[in-house]
């Protein structure tokens, strides 16, 4: 079962993720959006880190509704609202339960990751952090490594796609060729779940 | 007319905050003295360029009269962060609605309109009608 803590500890290994891969993230954001996406997810899980710490929810539920709200109100750019949902509609979608298994965090992750192709109106191979959302949750009832897994490889097959959302969309043909920025955040979301799930025991 | 002859409000969200500053003052001035309450939620709070959801949120309470609150928007990040707070959350009063209008255009036609006292039904219904106003 996976509690409260299980969930903070995946959202500080996340914080530590994207502070690591910070400059990364807004090199692969400089030719085709506006070279603020490690910084601004940077922003937004250091202050994701210091509220769980302060505020200690204590349910899944809570933790993740939590770092949602911190990340819609800090991040500043569109990153922001679409990850804010992820975990804030995910979080509502796991209740008030004190533990949660890992297939009903399987159920709730993909209601997530419907709703943020709801508010964004993107569909996988659009180029966008869906890419590599969709196919992590797919594959997140197999285990947390396989999630992990389709995530790094739906992120690396983003860079031949011409994006069709966003700014980058308005690049047309001259954004293929480059991998796309919030995929790749977006499994680095998915391997500091795989490593949270590691340091657990769950596998 | 809207209830009890109260005023919707109008939020303008843009990723620069001059640029909701000034389209607050020309839609303003068109509608000419005595309007509905307008704000402008403009960039980030370190007033770069972005969106800020508190900066959003505190412009809606300002302006909420009681009589709904209608927010526009420019693009990207200004539209998804009024749809998630919408769709998730509790920090925007209740009968705030995102408008799906051109930002100067519409935000004219919905200061002039709420101004006239119509309720927000009707000051959407100008704001997206803005989208049929053809230049050429």
């Amino acid at each position: 079962m996976l509690d409260a803590d299980f969930f903070r500890r995946w959202l500080t290994t996340a914080a530590a993720a994207v502070d690591r891969e910070a400059e990364r993230l807004t090199e692969l954001d400089s030719p085709i959006g506006d070279a603020d996406h490690g910084s601004n997810l940077q922003r937004g899980f250091t202050a994701v880190a210091a509220t769980l710490e302060k505020e200690a929810p204590d349910t899944p539920g809570a933790v993740l509704t939590l770092a949602g709200r911190q990340l819609i109100s800090t991040v500043g750019g569109a990153s922001g609202p679409l990850y804010g949902t992820l975990l804030r509609r995910t979080g509502k979608a796991l209740g008030d339960a004190a533990e949660v298994g890992a297939a009903e965090f399987a159920d709730a992750l993909r209601t997530g990751v419907d709703a943020v192709a709801a508010l964004g109106g993107a569909a996988p191979g659009d180029k966008t952090m869906l890419d590599a959302l969709v196919p992590a949750v797919d594959a997140l009832p197999t285990s947390f490594a396989a999630a992990r897994a389709a995530a790094h490889e739906g992120a690396l097959a983003t860079t031949p796609l011409q994006a069709r959302k966003g700014r980058a969309s308005y690049l047309g043909e001259r954004s293929i060729g480059h991998q796309d920025p919030g995929a790749t955040s977006s499994a680095l979301l998915f391997e500091a779940l795989a490593e949270t799930a590691e340091g657990a025991g769950h596998e | 007319m809207s209830d009890n002859g109260k005023l919707v409000g109008i939020v303008l969200v843009s990723h620069s905050g001059p640029v909701a500053e000034s389209v607050a003052t020309l839609a303003t001035g068109l509608a000419g003295g005595g309007t509905a309450p307008v704000a402008a939620a403009g960039g980030t709070e370190g007033g770069g360029l972005g969106t800020s959801s508190e900066l959003i949120a505190a412009a809606a309470h300002r302006v909420d009269r009681g009589a709904g609150v209608a927010i526009l928007v420019d693009l990207g990040s200004a539209v998804l962060t009024v749809k998630a707070l919408i769709a998730e959350g509790d920090e925007l009063p209740d009968g705030a609605r995102l408008v799906d209008a051109p930002f100067v255009e519409g935000a004219v036609a919905a200061v002039v309109t709420a101004s006239a006292g119509a309720d927000i039904a009707a000051v959407e219904a100008a704001a997206r009608e803005a989208y049929e106003y053809r230049k050429v």
